[in-house]
């Protein structure tokens, strides 16, 4: 892990049991910069969930295959960015967890956590293969999930 | 994840601690609960006071878990919600579907 003032990266091998570590890190960098304690967590699950679906959809459980994460803050901009060496997927295919129909789906969350607790969150797809994640949240809009968009 | 099974008539009720996350807790409580219905038990209160921590996948197999009782013929039901994971069952909409309680006794009555 590097940090180089309000820059942090971390690297990890495809494995559920390092989703925490990267969570941890997000937890802790929104405390530093005074976010509060649900704040902090929500910003955290939105890592936890984008770190869970590089690992799982993404490198599908390689553990070979790495997953980088960046978290760059400038003032209280903070922006994460979470990218794994998988094949890519389409966005637009992504059910909405919201509808009637996909209430009952047990999977298919991680996204709409992400959008929720996050103010944007973005994709792209790298030619070679890799997909990047990127995720923005003003820290001085407030916290939790009222405060965010659904 | 820890699960606590007791049973109050013909109620079984499980206490869940610590995390249900992917990986963990999810497959956990997955286990938990087919082992439950399994042996005809299908009248479930989950009681989540002791959970911590609660992602996606968690979330997803609360949604799979109440699919399992139900489709069994019995009820689900969810007993002393943390804060956050009540938060996010309305964030998703999932309030709609689950039963909540906050006393024990009343959850067991309901039944």
């Amino acid at each position: 892990m590097e940090r180089d003032g309000e820059r942090i990266e971390i690297t990890i091998s495809s494995r559920f049991e390092n989703i925490e570590l990267v969570q941890v890190i997000a937890e802790h960098l929104c405390e530093n910069a005074g976010v509060d304690e649900d704040g902090s967590h929500w910003i955290g699950m939105a890592v936890r969930e984008a770190v869970a679906n590089a690992i799982k959809h993404g490198n599908k459980l390689d553990v070979a295959k790495k997953v980088h994460a960046t978290f760059l803050l400038r003032g209280k901009e903070l922006e994460i960015t979470v990218a794994d060496q998988g094949e890519g997927f389409d966005p637009a295919k992504v059910s909405d967890p919201l509808n009637p129909q996909n209430l009952m789906k047990t999977s298919g969350r991680g996204i709409f956590y992400m959008k929720t607790f996050m103010d944007a969150v973005h994709y792209s797809f790298h030619p070679g293969g890799g997909t990047s994640l990127v995720m923005t949240k003003n820290l001085a809009k407030g916290s939790g999930i009222a405060s965010t968009k659904a | 994840m820890k699960a606590t099974t007791t049973t109050v008539g013909n109620v079984t009720i499980i206490k869940l601690d610590g995390k249900i996350t992917i990986g963990s807790g999810d497959t956990q409580l997955r286990e938990v609960i087919a082992n439950e219905t399994a042996a005809g038990r299908t009248n479930i209160l989950l009681d989540l006071s002791g959970v911590t921590t609660i992602d996606s996948s968690g979330i997803g197999e609360l949604v799979g878990s109440y699919t399992t009782v139900t489709n069994r013929g019995g009820k689900l039901k969810l007993l002393h919600l943390p804060t956050k994971l009540n938060e996010l069952l309305h964030v998703t909409q999932l309030i709609t579907v689950f039963e909540v309680y906050e006393n024990r006794d009343e959850a067991v009555a309901s039944f």
